[in-house]
Formats: C-alpha cells, sequence, structure tokens
C-alpha cells in the first residue's frame, strides 16, 4: 500500500495493469498502465473497477456492464496464476497481491487465443 | 464539386472510399477500428459529416464510434444498451425459452432530421434510441415486448434486428426470425405485418411471426411500398407491410441476403440471387446482379464487370446501397472483399475496391 486516500476510502495502491492491444487503442495508452486502486484488500474488482474508472471507454469490454460477469473471452493473470475464474470479491492470493501491490508484478488483461 | 462517400463495414475494420461525381476514380481509408467487427455504419442525412459505426468483436463486445468530420477522425460514444426491466424470453433454436441477452448491434439508423438522433437495431432482438449522439441509448420497449415475442426464435445469424426504416410517426423494423413489425406511433407500440409471407420450415407456413426476412427496403417518394427479400423469395407491399405478394418471378433462385430499389425509379429493384440456404454463393460460379423495372417479377441479370466464372462470394443483407445522383449508382460488398459500383444503374460495374476483409455493410452518400 503506497498512500492513504482518507479514513472512508481506504488506502490507495497503485498497480500496473498490461491492457491488450485492442483495449489499449481504445484508451489511447501505450505500454502498461498504472491506476490507482482504492481499497482495503486487493480484489480482481477493486483493479478492474480502478481501469473502468480512469478509462470509461473500457467500460463493457472487460465485464459485461449489466451483469459485471467477466466476458467469456477475457482473461486475468499475475505472477503467472490465472485469477479469470476466481470470484471477483475474492481477496488475491496473498503472493500475487503482495507482489501487485509492491509494483513488482502488473495485472494482466488478456484476450484469450481464439480464432483469426 | 460532388462527392460521393460509400462506407464499407467489414470483418475486421472500417473504410471509407471517396470519389467525385463521376464515380471512377476512389481513394480508400482505413481499416477504422481495424481488427474489428464492423457490422453497419451510415452517415446522418442531416449532416452529412455525421457518422455512426456499430463496432464488436466477441472478445471486448459492443462500442458505437461517431465521426464529426466524415470519418477522418472518431470517437467512441455509449455502450450501453440495456434492456429495459425483466427482459424476459424468447424461443431459443431447439424450442426452450430463453432469457434476452444483448450481443450486438446490427444496424444503425440515423434520423433523417437530426444528427444527434440515431436508432440501434439490436441482436437479441430490440431497438434502441439515442437522441444524444450516441452518448446515451433508451430501448423503445414496445418492439421486445410486442406480445408475439416470446415466439420469436433466432435464425442462423441469430436474432437480430437487421433493417430499420424511418417515415415520420412510422417506422418499419425487420427480424430474423421474426418477420416484419410496423409501428405507426414512433416506435411506441409494434404489430407484426407478414399477412403473404409464405415459409416452408416453420410449423405453420402463413404465421402472423416466424419468418426469415433478410432485408426490406422502401423508396423515399412511396412509403407504402416495400420490396423485401426473405430466406427464400422476394417480396412486395403497396400497403404499407398490410399485405405481400410474391415477385421472383424469372429469378434463377428467390435466396438471398440484400435488396435495393433506385433513387429516382420506384419500380427498379435490385437483387443478388444466392444459390440457396445452405450453398450462400451464386449460382453456378457466377456473380450477377438481377434487375426489375416492373417492381419485380420480371428480371433480368446484370453481369458486365462482374465475374462470370468460379465465383463463390456472398452479399450479405446489408452490403448493397444507392446513391441519389443522376445517374444512379448502385454498390454492394462482398463477403470476398470486393466492393463493385455501378454509375448507371447497374447496366455495368467496376470493383472500386478489391482485397478487403469480407464486407459485412455498405452505405453511400452524396456530398455537395
Amino acid at each position: 500500500m503506497t498512500a492513504a486516500a482518507g479514513a472512508d476510502a481506504g488506502p490507495v495502491t497503485s498497480v500496473r495493469v498490461v491492457l491488450p492491444a485492442h483495449l489499449k487503442n481504445l484508451a489511447r495508452v501505450h505500454g502498461e498502465v498504472v491506476v490507482p486502486v482504492t481499497c482495503d484488500v486487493l480484489t480482481q474488482r477493486a483493479v478492474l473497477d480502478a481501469v473502468e474508472e480512469r478509462f470509461p471507454v473500457l467500460l463493457g469490454t472487460m465485464r459485461d456492464r449489466r451483469t459485471g460477469r467477466r466476458r467469456a473471452f477475457i482473461r486475468f493473470y499475475a505472477c503467472e496464476q490465472d485469477l479469470s475464474n476466481e470470484p471477483p470479491d475474492a481477496p488475491l492470493p496473498e503472493a500475487v497481491a503482495k507482489a501487485v501491490a509492491a509494483g513488482t508484478e502488473p495485472f494482466l488483461v488478456v484476450g484469450a487465443m481464439a480464432g483469426g | 464539386m460532388t462527392q460521393v462517400r460509400v462506407l464499407a463495414g467489414t470483418r475486421k475494420g472500417a473504410f471509407v472510399l471517396t470519389s467525385d461525381g463521376k464515380r471512377d476514380k476512389w481513394s480508400v481509408s482505413g481499416p477504422h477500428f481495424g481488427g474489428w467487427e464492423v457490422y453497419h455504419m451510415k452517415g446522418s442525412p442531416a449532416d452529412p459529416n455525421r457518422l455512426y459505426a456499430s463496432q464488436n468483436t466477441g472478445w471486448f463486445g459492443q462500442l458505437m464510434q461517431r465521426s464529426d468530420d466524415g470519418g477522418v477522425t472518431w470517437q467512441p460514444v455509449g455502450n450501453d444498451f440495456s434492456y429495459v426491466g425483466d427482459p424476459g424470453t424468447h424461443m431459443w433454436y431447439d424450442g426452450t425459452p430463453r432469457p434476452w441477452e444483448f450481443k450486438r448491434i446490427w444496424h444503425v439508423e440515423p434520423s433523417h432530421t437530426d444528427p444527434d438522433t440515431v436508432y440501434a437495431g439490436a441482436e437479441d432482438a430490440a431497438l434502441f434510441k439515442s437522441t444524444d449522439g450516441g452518448v446515451t441509448w433508451s430501448e423503445l420497449t414496445g418492439l421486445r415486448l410486442q406480445p408475439s415475442a416470446p415466439e420469436w426464435g433466432p435464425g442462423a445469424g441469430g436474432l437480430c434486428v437487421h433493417t430499420v426504416i424511418l417515415q415520420g410517426s412510422r417506422m418499419f423494423v425487420a427480424i430474423s426470425a421474426a418477420g416484419t413489425f410496423r409501428s405507426d406511433d414512433e416506435g411506441q407500440t409494434w404489430r407484426p405485418v407478414n399477412r403473404g409471407l409464405h415459409s416452408e420450415g416453420i410449423p405453420d407456413e402463413d404465421a402472423e411471426v416466424g419468418h426469415c426476412v433478410h432485408h426490406v427496403e422502401a423508396h423515399p417518394t412511396r412509403p407504402d411500398t416495400l420490396f423485401m427479400q426473405k430466406h427464400w423469395d422476394v417480396m412486395r407491399s403497396d400497403d404499407g407491410g398490410l399485405s405481400w405478394t410474391e415477385v421472383s418471378g424469372n429469378l434463377p433462385t428467390d435466396f438471398g441476403f440484400p435488396i435495393g430499389v433506385h433513387a429516382h425509379e420506384p419500380e427498379t429493384v435490385y437483387v443478388v440471387p444466392i444459390t440457396s440456404d445452405s450453398l450462400h454463393y451464386p449460382p453456378d460460379g457466377q456473380l450477377r446482379v438481377w434487375r426489375s423495372r416492373s417492381g419485380g417479377n420480371e428480371w433480368e441479370p446484370l453481369t458486365r464487370g462482374l465475374p462470370q466464372q468460379d465465383c463463390y462470394v456472398n452479399v450479405y443483407r446489408d452490403a448493397m446501397a444507392v446513391d441519389t445522383l443522376d445517374d444512379c449508382g448502385i454498390y454492394f460488398g462482398t463477403t470476398g472483399g470486393q466492393v463493385y459500383a455501378s454509375a448507371d444503374s447497374g447496366d455495368s460495374w467496376t470493383p472500386i475496391v478489391r482485397d478487403l476483409p469480407a464486407v459485412l455493410s455498405v452505405e453511400v452518400q452524396v456530398l455537395p
């Protein structure tokens, strides 16, 4: 955790996020991005909420807008672990959370390998 | 100087082709949104530089793009296409009820009078409207709540609203595989208008709904006359869709997808016959547009400039358009990536671009 954002909002963690090429184009960014994640415990949902807050154009491209469910051909990886099917509100595994929070490993949003 | 702009949506991006009024030399820009499917793009009649494009992939879902400078630059606008309330169910392929689920926008139809007002036809079948240039979208629920909707089932391409015709307060939509629907109150309420359609392969061949309509067109000066390419059969209505008669006449096959109406001759109609529902390519490997100058029944093949051997492309439902120049131009795109144009009402054709990804849609604008 890198900073405190206030008593109610919880601490802010800077998380490196790698987006797939099409989403980089939409967000008009190059390379990985760093987003401020406000939470007590790092979760998949907290990271994705932060990405969407920073880049509203990505709303609906990673998760269904209505249900919040991961889109079928999107995967989430970190520290060589596939987090895609983990509950979105579950704390990231301790080692993953530690590395992502420290900035030594990015959170990867991946377009699944499928077709042309 | 008059300029003609062709908007081609393809399997892997959007392309904008421009020419002067002679329509013999074309420049191509694109791909815009490379790698994404662009089911449809269309310009506003009220402001030709306002364009809308439906951008989608199975990976990242639906986006709507808007250009305010004729396709030079684009900005993503709203992509929240939420059904109102409990969306209910329609019929699935196996006859079981299946909840409505948004998949993509097949067709965008800008208002004739307001550049910021635009309609979007969705899969699963629904109609959305924006009045702020595509930033926010609201469902016109009367269509999805039409009493027959729980009986609607998808065609092979999905349960999609692929045709939207605006005639003031009167509107038409066509849905695969439900049929044609008409509203007389700006889309608030709808009724099926399919009397006269006959479809083998459905339990009641003359049912009120369940017909796989592929595309419908109307000439602006004859709003009561509609032309339809159905799964099989070319049809016409002269009473605003209340009844339909078959006008397939001497076509070699009456299966196909697009249908077009000449800009200045309301009884001149164009289709591209396709071999069958299981063979989606032209008969005998010969790509031919067929033209009727009598509103159907009597058709002539148009072949000059089109490949007459070894051609096995398809032409999708939204991939034909006509321009409004005095010598009416006709345009169509193929799954082989060609966009063909005729500057003489179909007498002769030339490819204005040859090697695009599979073409999903073609629209054309004439700019002063």
